[in-house]
């Protein structure tokens, strides 16, 4: 079954960091325009899952499409390349660079553009526009995630992972976090993202994923799952 | 010992300042990117002065011209110990990185010695006449030397700041998972920063040369104290490796006013260790 | 009484003795490295000490160094043991809970410092001029004193191999391997650490001591850090770093090869004489390289691998803490 709109395609993925097989068989995909999250227990392997879209993680079997080319186990830098941009939970700024030299690195692979694509940025994350000059490592959590989301962004991805981006954030941020993502969102790139505020991710999203033990346990759209009493109660917690 | 004297050794100070933070620099920037402590450091310096000399004594070309000749040397073969060596042992341990520089310091140092001997060699002939400012003496050497020193440090300065390479360096030292996750090819900035990292040993080298003689064991010589001032600034911090090499370099030159001048590198060493005990992250913080 | 070996045998007998005096130098290693992962390139500075505390102990009285005591071998050996011992204890308090790079660096110092004091302070040792005329023990006799080293290398052997196998042992090797878990595990981390240095510095005090006997002359050019320390990492890494008996093998097959270099140079044209030691350190520093990409494990690897190893499980450092 092709479908025109399905941008990223994980079919019964196994594998993990080193020995251990943490997937074990599990799939997912991504539609254009899509938010799509990933919830479910500790240690179920979420950001496993997503992580093997971009090559950070050791597949042994199954495979990775994406945009109809196979990109199972391809090399981070040349994931990027295809249109994919990866946002990771912790580290992920350069501290001891400025928040437009952060941006500057998100470019480094455009060719043109550069100030263009981040007058952009500045408009999504206005914020960001008066700190330009301020060390990414010295502002808060919340801020460090914009800085982070805006660098991913630089490159025009079509796609955009995102690692509990919520992680660690006050409630006023958590909002503001969910508020770009849906307007990243509009600009017509599909988020992919793990989340453990499981709720109100759900309430974004397009369609979501229950994962526990490195397999899947339910698929539904967005309202679906939160509806669902016996997922409410057994994966989604807070 | 009076305030001229001790001001005389301050100048001292500088020169060998200026000659110790060169390497640090280089030292900084190789750990801070690559994490690895290049035990190899002070050979191409060694190297970078030797090739300088060649420029000298057999092209008879202008110590201005020698200088940026011995950088280049020091760039290539640092990329080539890199290409052929160091990068297969990129996934290992750190410490057999370690080893593997100790042992590439003795081939370079054995290189050095099979092609020009191990005897004692000026890199410049003739005598200085020093210069005089109120009673302290500054030879015209030592002028060349700090202001090779600053010219160095500004053209480094700015590289790292505006150049698009310099950023993806910086880039590197801060987060180097990061770094390759925003597409930044991690190899092509690896090669830079060993020509830079050479580059710069080179530069140390030859003014160490300037400044005493060239000698094969000279690098390595110089290896302690220079690791002493990178470790004093904070470690992978190239600009704390400034401090770091003016403070030693003038301490070490102060403590001649009460040591046989033979105890310098323990000098070094000791403040080196003090630092260690108090602040181990050095006046600027460590990475990692 | 006089014993003549033929050319080839003396060759033989001098080349046995010291790959054996190497081998208790390259056993401290193992324990300062293989067993608990540190990395010390100060190798040289404790060799030194103890040589010298040996030949201070045991030499007649002379007025241009210190020592005269005339002691028999067996406690000038003692000193240097106590005397490294003394010294690491030192150096071990400051440096032990450094990073490697900075526990490298910090051991170059001391040995630098070591050779500085060594060749400026002639009161200890006589400065660069050095001690002479050290005795050996029992005779001259080069066979008898190979005798003495082998039996000294068998006794730490044994030593080191207790050591490794006892619960001492695997809670270092726990160390080396997740630190944080021996941490949690509630074992004191810089105690191990500290004792295991010691105990590597003391047997390199111990090989140095056994050299001052050796060649019966010590000066500060005998113990250039570069060349000795370097040699005896390239042992241990060519041996198998981890095992003990990788340890003895490796000093013994790169003593060999280090020697059969300068038979080779010997070879060449006597113009190129100084040339040659250049030759052999580059070969040297060659062999490493190759080592070191191709088979870094050594010859004979720990039984358990050291390179990426998996770490020692939560309940055997549990068995340790109920020792």
């Amino acid at each position: 079954m092709s479908e025109p709109d399905l941008i990223l395609d994980m079919n019964a993925l196994v594998g993990g960091y080193g020995g251990n097989d943490i997937l074990k068989g599990a799939s997912l995909t991504v539609r254009r325009n899509e938010i799509v999250v990933i919830v479910g227990p500790n240690g179920a392997g979420k950001s496993t899952l997503m992580k093997s879209a971009f090559g950070l993680v050791k597949i042994r079997q199954g495979s990775v499409t994406f945009e109809g080319e196979d990109i199972t186990n391809m090399r981070p830098d040349l994931v990027v390349r295809r249109g994919m941009s990866y946002v990771p939970q912790e580290k992920n700024v350069f501290p001891s660079m400025t928040v437009q030299e952060n941006l500057e690195m998100g470019g480094y692979l455009r060719k043109r553009g550069i100030a263009e694509k981040m007058d952009h940025i500045f408009q999504i994350f206005p914020r960001l526009k008066e700190r330009r000059k301020q060390a990414a490592g010295s502002m808060s959590g919340g801020e460090r995630q914009m800085v982070a989301m805006g660098r991913a962004l630089m490159l025009d991805p079509t796609l955009i992972l995102m690692d509990e981006p919520t992680a660690g954030l006050s409630p006023l941020f958590i909002e503001q976090t969910f508020d770009r993502i849906i307007e990243v969102n509009k600009l017509g790139i599909s988020v992919l993202m793990v989340e453990q505020n499981a709720k109100q991710a759900l309430e974004i999203a397009h369609r979501g994923y229950v994962l526990a033990m490195g397999r899947n346990r339910h698929e539904d759209t967005g309202a679906g799952l939160l509806g669902n009493q016996e997922i409410a109660e057994m994966f989604l917690g807070g | 010992m009076d305030f001229t004297d001790l001001l005389q050794l301050v100048v001292y100070g500088m020169v060998l300042g200026s000659i110790l933070t060169l390497g640090a620099i280089g030292v900084s920037l190789l750990f801070g990117i690559l994490r690895f402590s290049n035990f190899a450091h002070g050979d191409i310096m060694t190297f970078g002065a030797y090739t300088a000399f060649v420029v000298i004594s057999v092209f008879h070309g202008p110590v201005w011209l020698a200088l940026p000749v011995g950088m280049i040397g020091g760039a290539l073969i640092s990329i080539i110990a890199d290409q052929l060596v160091y990068r297969h042992l990129r996934r290992t341990q750190p410490v057999i990185l370690l080893i593997s520089s100790f042992g590439m310091a003795l081939i370079i140092r054995s290189i050095i010695q099979l092609i020009w001997g191990t005897q004692d060699k000026s890199l410049v002939k003739g005598i200085q006449m020093p210069m005089h400012f109120g009673d302290i003496a500054v030879r015209p050497d030592h002028i060349w030397i700090f202001g090779g020193c600053v010219g160095i440090v500004i053209a480094v300065h700015l590289f790292l700041t505006y150049t698009r390479m310099g950023k993806a360096m910086r880039a590197m030292s801060d987060n180097m998972d990061l770094a390759r996750v925003t597409g930044i090819d991690a190899e092509k900035v690896i090669i830079c920063t060993w020509a830079l990292g050479g580059a710069l040993a080179a530069a140390a080298g030859v003014f160490l040369a300037l400044d005493t003689r060239l000698t094969p064991m000279m690098g390595w010589s110089a290896l302690l104290p220079i690791f002493a001032a990178a470790i004093l600034g904070g470690f992978g911090k190239p600009y704390g490796a400034i401090v770091g090499g003016m403070v030693i370099g003038i301490v070490s030159e102060l403590s001649t006013a009460v040591m046989p001048p033979a105890y310098k590198p323990a000098i070094a060493f000791t403040v080196m260790v003090i630092m260690l005990i108090v602040k181990p992250n050095g006046l600027l913080g460590a990475r990692r | 009484m006089t014993f003549e070996l033929s050319g080839l045998a003396s060759y033989g007998v001098f080349l046995l003795t010291m790959a054996a005096i190497y081998a208790v130098v390259s056993l401290a290693l193992n324990v300062q490295w293989g067993m608990t992962g540190l990395f010390n390139i100060g190798i040289a500075g404790f060799y030194a000490i103890g040589a010298y505390t040996s030949a201070i102990v045991t030499s007649p009285p002379s007025t241009e160094h210190l020592g005269g005591y005339g002691m028999p071998f067996v406690v000038g050996l003692l000193a240097a043991m106590v005397m490294s011992g003394l010294i690491a204890i030192f150096v071990g308090l400051i440096t032990i809970n450094l990073r490697s790079d900075y526990l490298a660096i910090a051991s170059i110092g001391i040995a630098e410092i070591v050779r500085l004091i060594f060749k400026n302070e002639d009161w200890i040792g006589n400065g660069v001029r050095g001690i002479a005329g050290i005795q050996r023990p029992i005779s001259d006799n080069p066979l008898v004193y190979l005798a003495v080293v082998v039996v000294v290398l068998v006794l730490v052997y044994l030593t080191i191999e207790r050591a490794r196998k006892s619960p001492w042992g695997r809670v270092l090797r726990a160390i080396r391997e997740n630190e944080l878990g021996a941490q949690a595990a509630g074992k004191n981390v810089f105690r191990f650490r500290l004792e295991a240095f010691v105990m590597g510095s003391v047997l390199m005090g111990l090989g140095g001591g056994l050299y001052a006997h050796f060649i019966g002359f010590v000066s500060p050019e005998s113990f250039e850090p570069i060349f000795g320390t370097f040699l005896a990492w390239v042992m241990l890494i060519a041996g198998g770093s981890g095992s003990n008996k990788g340890a003895v093998l490796g000093a013994f097959v790169i003593w060999f090869v280090w020697s059969g270099t300068e038979l080779l140079t010997n070879l060449l044209p006597a113009t190129m004489t100084t040339q040659a030691s250049s030759l052999r350190l580059l070969l040297i520093g060659v062999l490493l390289q190759v080592i070191l990409l191709r088979r870094p494990e050594g010859i004979l690897p720990e039984e358990r691998p050291h390179v990426g190893a998996s770490p020692v499980s939560s309940t055997e450092i549990e068995d340790e803490a109920a020792e």
